[in-house]
């Protein structure tokens, strides 16, 4: 079992949702911008951007005639919810591999190193 | 540098059907096989993922590219029962050298049974990371940070 003590899963599960933030943490786009680089329409792009600003994650601000969004510049804030979901995403893989039997060690020839 | 007032840390635990030093070679020895690859820094995807096992050992990313970027340092390494390294990522999604302005986790093992254990994670100190002093004035004033929060756990509501 994973018992899990916050939630940004709802904010940054969804896998569209989590493009974007990660694309918005490398620079700042448009709507456009962020739907040339993924694979989901521009008003599913809209849809997820809304989410991402009523969560607090995103602000936006206008740019002449476009809006360029862009990580809450309360930097944290955004950095805490992407660790929060990279922690509950982790440790459900780390139980996952620590369970299985096959899983070797470094020792073995996981070893990259050199 | 002015204390910043404390952000919540992020816990997390998990129950295993496995030995605590099991657990801890998993934890510590594996990261590369059950860190997710799709979170990264560097611009470059993800090759590798190492977390050097001693004290002042290195956590970093390797990039298919071949280019590393650190995330952190080792604090305490004691298998088969804690293990503390630092994410020194900060509000600007960079790497900050300076240990002052560390985050930390630290992940306690506890023996539950001969094959059972619990690991318990607690990533603390965000307010240590440089970005993190600009909501001090917020939180002191009962605005924004808390609001966030607050909006943030209603949105995760309605979602439910």
């Amino acid at each position: 079992m994973v018992a899990y003590g916050d939630s940004a899963l709802g904010l940054l599960g969804d896998p569209s949702r989590r493009a974007i933030f990660e694309l918005l943490a490398r620079r700042p786009c448009s709507v456009q911008e962020l739907a040339d680089e993924l694979p989901i329409s521009r008003p599913a792009v809209s849809q997820h951007l809304k989410v991402l600003r009523d969560g607090g994650l995103v602000v936006s601000r206008a740019a002449g005639t476009r809006r360029i969004y862009h990580l809450n510049p309360e930097g944290i804030t955004a950095l805490r919810a992407w660790m929060d979901g990279v922690w509950s995403d982790a440790l459900t893989t780390f139980q996952k591999i620590a369970q299985d039997p096959g899983s070797t060690m470094p020792s073995d020839d996981a070893q990259e190193n050199p | 540098m002015t204390s910043a007032a404390p952000i919540p840390p992020i816990t997390g635990s998990v129950a295993l059907a496995v030995s605590v030093e099991r657990a801890f070679e998993v934890f510590a020895g594996l990261v590369n096989s059950w860190w997710p690859h799709q979170y990264h820094i560097g611009k470059a995807d993800v090759a590798e993922v190492v977390l050097e096992p001693r004290v002042g050992g290195r956590w970093y990313e390797r990039g298919v590219d071949g280019s590393e970027c650190d995330w952190g340092r080792v604090l305490v390494w004691e298998p088969p029962s804690r293990l503390v390294f630092t994410w020194q990522i900060n509000g600007s999604w960079q790497f900050d050298p300076d240990p002052d302005r560390a985050s930390e986790i630290e992940a306690r093992f506890t023996a539950t049974g001969p094959e059972e254990s619990l690991v318990e994670v607690e990533h603390r100190y965000f307010e240590r990371l440089d970005g993190g002093q600009s909501i001090h004035g917020a939180i002191n004033g009962g605005g924004g940070w808390v609001q966030l929060l607050d909006g943030f756990a209603k949105t995760v509501a309605e979602q439910r």
